[in-house]
């Protein structure tokens, strides 16, 4: 079966959750054998992982003709893809562009992150889907998040096909309620129009239903996976300068993620345990308010703010932790607690989790609970057995969260869709 | 001639409220009075009362053949005098009938056997004891908490003086022996052994009323005929349960307690009989030996002690717990000892377990807790505080044994002063007679 699929985010380059998702969720759908992936992206580097999925660039996609040699598509180009696959791209051209801002080679530029005119760059990305639609041959288009909805409504309406999109969050996720109504008028499209909508947890399937009006029939959850981490990262030595215990908070410091809760629950947490410290790793727009609130609770001298970590440092920061937190006031689902359970860490996640519906080896509270959330972080690191139990445990669970599985749900998807 | 004999617990713990770190050292008052009062006048009304007259009914219209033998914790029983004294009332007047015999068990239904000999001794003669002071009899069939039991076990509950005990009649100890004769200890021939016959206990307590069942519905009279057509050797039928089936498990509505008044008709009608299990084991032999090496009980799929120590989690509260039992012997504190009881209670640990698929939804039926973690964080906040009591009492540095020493000293010069202080007061007061008699004479 082959699928097209319109994505924001691939690794290395990834700036959120939604690359990850979509990597391995491809990835595990190669697994079950027998499927053929086009994955599109604004901007490829070239070091992308092709092995199992045919990447197409939006901004290597020419939209205007352009007469061009082989050589310079090459040297341009040749980076990230064949010539020859640009030449078969230009013979679908389907309308005049010639208005639009493009460049020599007749493609619109993309920077493939979120830049302010991100709604222009979102339309401009679905009338390059236009032309790879033409191209390419699918059984299904497979949409990642709503940055890509109208790129894969356009698909649906040259080649017929059917659309699945995947919804990785909402603007009800992001915004605590108060949703941008361009946003939420792209999102309410692309669900409109999708034959199937996938949603990463039943936390998500609702807000689907109850917030955008959609059949329940229509919906499916499909929980994320975890890539298995790499030996190298598992080996990685990590050591700390004190003896005392680390509690981390890894996130963008956001009203999303809700840092207060864990400033609040820190401050309980060292009225009566001394040998502990906090830290909140990452950056965001709050970050200078709980900065304020870890002074005014007279902690600071115990809280550390490590700033955006980039890379390694990110398990080398879990690696020395003795508990994670996650205190999200609303998360799709949360890639991160996965990760910190692969390399052993106990893990503290909010009840308004999507990850909490299939994690058990981890202890849940509510985000406002700060009392429940101080007694957790309290008993890990004051009762030696809670520890190891959750350290172990929590491993051998999420050993067993595999893309695979989650990459055959879609695939039963796409077949009853298809009929094939 | 069969015999039926029918033994059932009672037991409520003292569940502990929400009790935070930061309570530690600040708040010694452990229980959730609230959520305790509601579930045991809860379950009283439901079904201990009910079903008390039911019993009462039975044994008057069988003119005395019922007979029926109880296991009430300490625990359950001080809940019940404080909440619902009127159960303790009825449960005198079945007493008075003589047809009702109670079983010694710990005192908070703990798992003291499995950890503390000493202590498991203390709570066994401390719940003696309270059978004695509220229903004026002294238990001479033991049955352990959950019907743990294992070959170390038997010997001292012989030693205690006990000629019986109660336990499962597990699968995989049984192997092809039958439950439904009387065994005796491996380590003490005069210790006998009455197995649970799970087959038909399980048919009363979870199949009574489900619809799926090949044999729904459940009849006094198919449930008569069953055992009487056991083979005729086989003389003796041990159905032992929770007294929460009647009422509760099976709720009124499912027709259980007619079910169970019509069975000493039907048992006449066969010739069965009622015993309770002091009288099977003075009028029935032992065929065997039967031998466990390893604890089983009632509990779970696997009928082991997987219940309550099955994780790292409950192995941590329980050895916390019972590594304290030595010095908390030695206090004298009314409030610790008091505390010391009611944390021992296994549901505690039961609370505590992480086991998935039917049993573990047991487990978290019965769970004041959202999660196995959050009833250890819980407990071991609580056990924290109340060891910083304990260890208040008197100071760390001195060993329990130096300690208990030091103790007996304090006692013993205390009682040789108060000789002496009473000598004391008895010369006084013979000299003060002297002087009135000196002071008279010259008079």
């Amino acid at each position: 079966m082959k699928a097209l699929m319109f994505g924001w985010e691939f690794p290395p380059h990834i700036l959120g959750g939604l690359g990850t998702a979509s990597y391995g969720l491809t990835k595990g759908m190669a697994m079950n054998g027998d499927m053929d992936i086009t994955f599109v992206i604004p901007k490829p580097f070239g070091d992308e992982d092709k092995s199992f999925a045919n990447i197409i660039g939006a901004t290597n996609t020419p939209i205007v003709y352009k007469d061009v040699d082989w050589d310079m598509v090459e040297r341009r180009f040749g980076y990230c893809m064949n010539p020859q696959e640009y030449f078969d791209l230009r013979k679908h051209i389907y309308a005049d562009f010639s208005y639009l801002h493009t460049n020599d080679m007749g493609c619109i530029e993309f920077s493939g992150k979120y830049p302010d005119n991100l709604l222009e760059e979102i339309n401009n990305y679905s009338i390059v889907a236009g032309v790879i639609a033409r191209k390419e041959q699918y059984d299904v288009i497979h949409s990642h998040d709503w940055l890509t909805y109208p790129a894969g409504i356009h698909a649906k309406q040259i080649s017929g096909k059917p659309l699945v999109i995947h919804v990785h969050a909402t603007d009800f996720d992001r915004s605590r309620g108060n949703v941008n109504p361009q946003v939420f008028a792209i999102e309410k499209n692309g669900m409109d129009y999708a034959d199937h909508i996938i949603t990463v947890s039943n936390l998500t399937r609702k807000t689907v239903i109850e917030k955008y009006g959609v059949d329940p029939a229509k919906v499916t959850t499909v929980h994320n996976a975890v890539e298995p981490m790499s030996q190298e990262i598992l080996n990685m030595a990590a050591s700390r300068g004190t003896d005392e215990k680390v509690v981390t908070f890894l996130g963008r410091i956001t009203m999303q993620k809700g840092p207060e809760y864990f400033v609040e629950a820190a401050a309980k947490v060292l009225q009566k345990a001394k040998n502990v410290r906090f830290v909140m790793a990452g950056s965001g727009d709050m970050m200078n308010e709980m900065i304020r609130l870890a002074a005014r609770r007279n902690i600071a001298d115990k809280f550390h703010f490590t700033g955006f970590l980039r890379g390694n440092a990110v398990y080398e920061m879990l690696k020395v932790s003795d508990v994670y937190v996650m205190p999200s006031v609303s998360e799709p689902f949360g890639i991160s607690p996965l990760e910190a359970m692969q390399v052993g860490v106990p893990t503290i996640i909010s009840k308004q989790s999507g990850c909490a519906e299939i994690l058990h080896h981890a202890i849940k509270v509510d985000y406002w609970d700060i009392d429940a959330m101080a007694d957790a972080m309290y008993s890990i690191i004051t009762y030696p057995s809670l520890y190891r139990y959750l350290k172990e445990e929590g491993k051998t669970e999420v050993d067993e969260i595999k893309w695979e599985y989650a990459g055959k749900k879609v695939i039963d998807i796409y077949k009853r869709l298809t009929g094939l | 001639m069969k015999t039926i004999c029918f033994y059932f617990q009672i037991h409520q713990p003292f569940r502990l409220k929400r009790y935070r770190f930061f309570d530690i050292g600040r708040d010694h008052y452990y229980y959730d009075d609230f959520n305790n009062e509601e579930i045991i006048k809860e379950i009283a009304r439901k079904s201990y009362i009910p079903a008390n007259n039911a019993i009462l009914e039975m044994i008057k219209s069988s003119e005395k053949q019922f007979k029926v033998a109880f296991s009430i914790s300490g625990v359950a029983l001080e809940q019940l005098e404080i909440y619902v004294p009127e159960f303790i009332d009825s449960m005198k007047e079945l007493v008075a009938t003589g047809c009702v015999e109670f079983l010694a068990e710990t005192y908070s239904h703990s798992l003291s056997s499995l950890k503390d000999p000493e202590e498991f001794e203390r709570q066994v003669k401390m719940h003696s004891d309270k059978i004695k002071a509220l229903f004026g009899q002294t238990p001479t069939v033991f049955r352990n908490t959950e019907l743990i039991y294992s070959d170390d076990l038997s010997e001292q509950i012989s030693y205690m003086g006990f000629k019986g005990v109660i336990t499962e009649g597990a699968k995989h100890i049984l192997g092809w022996k039958s439950p439904n004769y009387v065994y005796e200890s491996a380590t003490n021939p005069n210790l006998k052994i009455l197995l649970k016959n799970y087959k038909f206990s399980d048919d009363i307590c979870f199949n009574f009323s489900k619809y799926n069942w090949s044999e729904y519905p459940l009849t006094a009279d198919k449930f008569i005929n069953w055992i009487s057509t056991l083979p005729e050797s086989e003389r003796v039928v041990n159905l032992f349960m929770n007294y929460e089936v009647l009422g509760s498990m099976q709720p009124a509505g499912t027709g259980i307690f007619d079910f169970f008044k019509a069975l000493p008709r039907f048992a006449k009608e066969k010739s069965i009989n009622f015993m309770t299990p002091s009288q099977i084991i003075d009028n029935y032999q032992s065929v065997g030996v039967f031998s466990v090496t390893h604890p089983i009980s009632w509990a779970d799929e696997e009928r082991d002690t997987s219940a309550w120590l099955g994780n790292t989690l409950q192995k941590e509260a329980c050895d916390r717990l019972y590594s304290i039992g030595e010095r908390v012997r030695l206090c004298k504190d009314r409030r610790i000892l008091q505390d010391w009881d009611y944390l021992q209670s296994s549901d505690h640990f039961y609370y505590m377990s992480t086991k998935r698929k039917s049993d573990g939804a047991m487990h978290q039926l019965f769970s004041p807790y959202d999660s196995p973690y959050e009833a250890f964080t819980n407990y071991m906040n609580v056990l924290s505080d109340f060891i910083i009591r304990v260890q208040q009492q008197y100071p760390s540095s001195i060993e329990n044994e130096e300690l208990n020493a030091l103790l007996t000293t304090i006692q013993n010069q205390g009682e040789a002063i108060q000789k002496l202080e009473d000598k004391i007061t008895r010369m006084k007061d013979a000299s003060k007679i002297k002087e009135k008699e000196k002071e008279a004479k010259p008079a």
